[in-house]
């Protein structure tokens, strides 16, 4: 087990499977059809992103370096939140973007939805962290990937 | 953040407890970006990158109703991006179905609900808000809430107005409020460019196709453009703004550029000149060369890449009055050149509604129509949004329809070309 320490954006604790994008995290393209067609598991649409195409996205440790993308992104998961379709949590290597910060602040205030958004955890944790890794989320921004 | 008593009251629910979430939600999202203050904005109008009504965003105009049912408005009119639907546009009954029955069902209730927070007016849906004939202009050091990355980026670099990339739904609640917060491209720190790109071309670059190549080179930060004023000139012209927000708009989408400068023209490098560039920048050579291998590079995901040509889309950005004058004429000329009197391939061009109402006026209007071209407002990035256009081969000018669709790029002499070539086995 490793444990990195990052920033809180948005508060929580949490324990999922990751699920790792090692490329930026096209929001409107990984969410898309799902919402589209009402995919209960809410698998990744983006076909340009080989590590999470065609996975389930839903109920999972999002670790990503950051999100790329239409400015629509924020809205996107904002409604991914509203819902109840959103991941267990979101991790960025990076500090996150503005359009995925809109998302998790809007789905923070807005909805009833939780998601913990944990930003700056480093290159060193997207390198280590593999899909299907155990990941706990504590309140103060350390995420312990086993 | 340090709010100012009135900021604090409203946060604190004085007017209502809807608007202290609207500033709740401005606080943490300048909070999260180290923003110290909030700026008002100073700018006349907002500018909104959600246009659709897509049923799958229905929290989105559930939230918006919330807003609207506590008595809340935009304290600045807005225009908004180009709708989604236009019938005019070509599209066959299945698509029909799909758009009206499936995909857009809350259009019609959507748009009332932007004349209910403050729409400037029914004609103003479009991405080129700035130009003369839509009248949402902004003047230097205006600090703007808007969204539509296309726009923001020619604000920020060749109006010298101050916005950041926000998202959708957050530019509305800082018209909301009538403040944003102060982070990123609102303070002169973070309008140093980090990068230096030498234009060392042969001839006038495709405005698009430079812009690609910058926006994937140096994603969110800051170029500082040489060499392009050889054939831009130094003055901000129709001419050269016209190239400027075909440019930024590819910058903008095929990285994630908020503000670029070109040298001896756009209004801080003019005045500021190399002090603007920030120390340890990188430098990024662009030749023929390096052009030529970017295009190469973009994937075609066509189902069959060999298909002809069904569709054309020309006008992502929206065009100005210029171009559609210029389109009009060059594709007049190959035309006749051809043999041919109207286009070989359907082509839509598309312009915000006040400047094709500018353009009806001009003789060229009747001429377009007898090439076969059809004039929409219509936003093509929405249109191409959905599984049934994947099976298209569409192609485009537009390196910002590109990249979110299965738009194919060609060049704009390639799109000419193209679109008044006799197909093959047709006489």
């Amino acid at each position: 087990m490793k444990t990195f320490k990052g920033r809180v954006v948005v508060p929580g604790t949490c324990t999922a499977e990751a699920l790792v994008s090692k490329g930026g995290f096209n929001t409107l393209a990984s969410y898309q059809m799902g919402m589209m067609f009402g995919d209960k598991k809410m698998k990744c649409g983006d076909q340009n992103n080989a590590d999470i195409y065609k996975l389930p996205m839903i109920g999972k440790a999002l670790c990503l370096p950051m999100t790329i993308g239409s400015t629509t992104g924020g809205m996107v998961l904002f409604t991914v939140c509203s819902m109840g379709k959103q991941p267990a949590c979101m991790l960025f290597s990076k500090p996150i973007d503005p359009l995925a910060a809109s998302g998790a602040i809007l789905g923070g205030v807005w909805t009833d939805a939780e998601m913990p958004v944990v930003d700056s955890l480093g290159d060193e944790f997207l390198e280590y962290v593999n899909t299907g890794a155990k990941i706990t989320v504590k309140a103060d921004g350390v995420v312990e990937v086993e | 953040m340090k709010l100012t008593p009135e900021q604090q009251a409203m946060l604190n629910g004085e007017k209502g407890e809807t608007m202290a979430k609207v500033v709740k939600t401005l606080v943490m999202y300048g909070e999260t970006f180290g923003a110290e203050r909030m700026l008002p904005i100073t700018s006349k109008y907002g500018h909104t990158v959600i246009s659709f009504g897509l049923k799958v965003m229905r929290p989105v105009y559930d939230l918006y109703q919330e807003i609207i049912d506590a008595g809340l408005v935009s304290d600045q009119k807005f225009t908004a991006d180009p709708k989604p639907l236009d019938k005019k546009v070509p599209s066959n009954l299945i698509e029909d179905l799909v758009f009206k029955k499936i995909m857009y069902t809350e259009q019609k209730k959507y748009e009332k609900q932007l004349v209910e927070l403050g729409i400037t007016s029914e004609d103003d849906y479009t991405c080129t808000c700035y130009l003369d004939q839509v009248g949402n202009k902004p003047k230097k050091g205006d600090v703007l809430s808007w969204a539509e990355s296309s726009a923001v980026v020619y604000a920020n670099s060749v109006l010298g107005a101050r916005c950041n990339r926000n998202s959708g739904m957050i530019e509305l609640m800082g018209s909301i409020a009538g403040f944003v917060p102060e982070f990123g491209l609102l303070l002169d720190e973070n309008r140093k460019a980090t990068w230096v790109v030498e234009v060392k071309c042969t001839k006038k670059p495709e405005a698009q196709l430079l812009g690609s190549a910058i926006g994937m080179k140096v994603m969110e930060e800051v170029p500082y453009v040489k060499g392009l004023d050889q054939w831009l000139g130094t003055e901000l012209n129709d001419e050269c703004c016209t190239y400027l927000k075909d440019f930024g708009a590819a910058t903008a989408s095929n990285g994630a550029v908020g503000l670029y400068h070109i040298e001896n023209l756009t209004p801080e490098a003019a005045e500021q000149g190399e002090s603007l560039i920030a120390e340890g920048a990188q430098v990024y050579v662009i030749d023929d060369a390096e052009l030529e291998r970017v295009k190469a590079n973009y994937p075609v995901i066509w189902k069959d890449p060999d298909a002809e040509p069904e569709l054309c889309f020309v006008g992502c950005p929206h065009m100005t009055l210029q171009q559609l004058i210029d389109w009009t004429e060059n594709v007049g000329k190959e035309l006749e050149k051809n043999g041919l009197k109207k286009v070989s391939v359907p082509t839509v061009f598309t312009a915000s509604t006040p400047v094709i109402k500018e353009f009806e006026k001009t003789p060229y209007a009747k001429k377009l129509k007898a090439e076969g071209i059809i004039l929409s407002y219509i936003c093509p990035l929405m249109y191409m949004n959905n599984p049934l256009c994947k099976k298209k081969a569409v192609i485009t000018s537009s390196n910002k329809l590109r990249t979110y669709t299965s738009a194919r790029y060609y060049t704009e002499a390639d799109i000419l070309s193209t679109i008044t070539s006799k197909k093959e086995g047709k006489k």
